[in-house]
């Protein structure tokens, strides 16, 4: 699916590795979202996924869960979301992505949502839960607004239907490291990086990220051996739980990933 | 009009399997294999004889002679209560498993809310010897204690939900993901007719035997296999699913849900999630389901933990919507009262669950010489520390 955004312009412009940094919208304050977006594009993130939170999310580990119970007893909803981003581009220059379960967004409505990511200037959505062929009656409101949709493969998804997610994809794909919820230690063993390479080796129209379980320098620079970049969600988040300024916090977590840009 | 569902395990614009890619190996592997299995003659004879010999069925059908008099109607109990481990639970973990064993899966997980499910899977497990792990919330294992030691007797690992509000909700949520951490060499034996396709098909033609045999009870008892009446209690809908099951197609039947009201629709605590849901996704299912306006789950309210969802499966939610049968609710305490009832007057101590179809009896209608059948899906013993309770509040 062709489409220019910020992220498919990240992906191919770009020649290094790709550090996509993930939080839960409404934690650990319920305005925090655009400041952490700046704070993040500050010290050198790449990419940003915005995550709206969900009161039964099956693929969040503890760490994302009580971040999303917490953003939702702060008072966190999708209306409110979007008129935290209402400015956000003239804040923030990165590629920003939605994430979201499915339920919420059926509620607010589908097509609205789409319009609403693309009027405060998102890339691209991902919604774990509706698969991608689940996503036909929606594709049209994302495509024509040049909205990214993004998928998840994992090491058991058949390389049929891998380059069937391919096709529906645009940016990049997600490739979940291994068989568990976000947020679980993650050993680069033979088995990842069989998966790994079989993805390289499919020579696929769109680019992957590695996540679930990356959480530190050492399994950012593992796992970005064979892919274009990975995306750290829960160990950012238990580095926001820590005490002091959400400044020194982002400065302090990304900053031990790697250097910021010079 | 069918009511079976299409290939995607749609049921009008319910049902379906909304699950994330890491779940998909293991539902598509289930979906190609299920209806192959489960029609085979060799699954079939071992399962009908397992049903027979250590289930202990068919359930008998009661006509129960006080009751009546007091409802003014002719009221059958189906036993399902009488079944081993104590209620119609039994039916799909004896299906499920002898289903696993065919896919090779050596490791069990189950959710449960009273622990009637929780008890019927580590009963199938032992009976297997199958590893077993059963998540159960927080709450449920503090309000049905003497299940959890059931479970644990007979083996199983319960672990103790404490994610979200801690009840069956949430223990599904933790029984999801851990199926997304063993994708192999688990199956997972959801407890109710919840759940992506295709959970909801498989669970009711398991517990169609239900209505299977009330077909033939009927015929034995009054000369023909409808009653006009059918009333089951429905929290995620499976004992009203598979006592409806042989019957959907028959309109003479009025078939009726009873859910859970708590302690009244308009409270803000109940469970009566055809009453005041609407559509959604939850557990893998687009449903009926009791949600805020910005689509986030709401917590549900029942006294009893077995209806204390705030969902229902995709049948129900179609069947409510095309209108085949009909959804009510009773409160807590009409639940309370009726089961109170039953004990006093025809002997037999009630699971909670099951009180609340008896409790829409006396709201039925029904005329003198119709016949209602009341699905008494499972007995009270687990209840015993909640019924001395609201005994001691009546002054009794």
């Amino acid at each position: 699916m062709a489409i220019s955004n910020r992220l498919t312009r990240l992906f191919s412009e770009s020649d290094r590795k790709l550090l996509s940094i993930y939080f839960t919208a409404g934690f650990p304050g319920l305005q925090d979202a655009p400041l952490l977006c700046q704070l993040l594009e500050k010290n050198g993130v790449d990419l940003i996924e915005i995550g709206f939170p969900f009161s039964d999310s099956l693929v969040d580990g503890p760490t994302i869960q009580a971040a999303n119970e917490c953003a939702l007893k702060n008072g966190m909803t999708l209306e409110l979301l979007f008129k935290q981003l209402e400015n956000i581009r003239s804040l923030v220059a990165l590629p920003l992505v939605l994430m979201s379960c499915v339920n919420p967004l059926l509620s607010y409505g589908m097509q609205r949502f789409a319009a609403d990511c693309s009027r405060v200037g998102l890339d691209g959505v991902i919604i774990p839960d509706l698969p991608p062929e689940y996503m036909e009656p929606y594709r049209g409101f994302f495509e024509e607004r040049s909205l990214s949709t993004v998928f998840l493969v994992t090491s058991h998804t058949s390389p049929e239907r891998i380059r069937m997610i391919d096709r529906l994809s645009s940016g990049f794909i997600y490739a979940v490291s291994s068989d568990a919820t976000t947020g679980n230690y993650l050993e680069v063993g033979e088995r990842q990086r069989e998966f790994f390479r079989r993805l390289s080796e499919m020579r696929l129209t769109n680019p992957f990220l590695v996540g679930f379980g990356v959480s530190d320098a050492k399994s950012f620079e593992r796992v970005s051996e064979y892919s274009r970049g990975a995306i750290i969600g829960s160990a950012f988040i238990r580095a926001l739980s820590n005490q002091g300024g959400l400044e020194e916090k982002v400065q302090s977590f990304i900053g031990s990933l790697r250097s910021p840009k010079p | 009009m069918s009511y079976s569902g299409d290939e995607n395990g749609f049921f009008g614009e319910f049902g379906g399997a909304y699950i994330p890619e890491m779940l998909q190996p293991n539902v598509l592997e289930l979906r190609g294999h299920y209806l192959k299995i489960i029609e085979s003659p060799d699954f079939q004879v071992e399962f009908k004889s397992l049903l027979r010999d250590y289930a202990g069925r068919p359930s008998s059908l009661y006509f129960a002679g006080r009751l009546s008099e007091q409802v003014g109607a002719r009221v059958f109990l189906k036993r399902e209560d009488l079944n081993h481990t104590g209620s119609h639970k039994i039916n799909n973990t004896l299906g499920q498993i002898l289903l696993a064993k065919r896919l090779g899966k050596r490791r069990i997980i189950a959710e449960t809310g009273a622990g009637q499910h929780g008890v019927a899977a580590a009963t199938v497990c032992a009976l297997m010897g199958l590893e077993c792990v059963v998540f159960m919330g927080a709450l449920d294992c503090a309000r049905q204690s003497p299940n959890v030691e059931r479970m644990r007797m007979l083996g199983a690992e319960v672990r103790e939900v404490r994610s979200g509000t801690q009840v069956l909700k949430d223990a599904t949520n933790e029984a999801i993901r851990d199926w997304i951490a063993h994708p192999l060499d688990t199956h997972y034996i959801i407890g109710s007719t919840v759940g992506p396709h295709p959970y909801p098909d498989m669970v009711a033609r398991f517990q169609s035997v239900i209505s299977e045999e009330l077909k033939q009870q009927l015929t034995e008892q009054i000369g023909r296999e409808t009653p006009d009446y059918i009333l089951a209690c429905v929290g995620g809908g499976s004992n009203a699913m598979g006592s409806f099951y042989h019957y959907l197609d028959q309109p003479s039947v009025k078939l009726y849900g009873v859910e859970a009201a708590g302690e009244g629709l308009t409270s803000g605590r109940s469970a009566a999630t055809l009453a005041l849901g609407s559509k959604g996704v939850l557990h893998g299912s687009c449903i009926v389901l009791m949600q805020t306006r910005d689509g986030q789950v709401e917590e549900a309210h029942s006294a009893s933990a077995g209806l204390d969802y705030p969902g229902v499966g995709p049948q129900h939610s179609y069947l409510c919507k095309s209108g085949r049968a009909k959804y009510v609710s009773v409160t807590d305490d009409e639940a309370f009262a009726a089961a109170l009832q039953l004990t006093r007057i025809e002997g037999i101590i009630p699971a909670l669950e099951s009180a609340h179809a008896l409790a829409y009896l006396g709201k039925l209608g029904a005329a003198a010489n119709e016949v209602v059948v009341v699905i008494l899906s499972g007995r009270g013993d687990k209840d015993m520390a909640a019924y001395l309770e609201y005994q001691k509040k009546q002054g009794g």
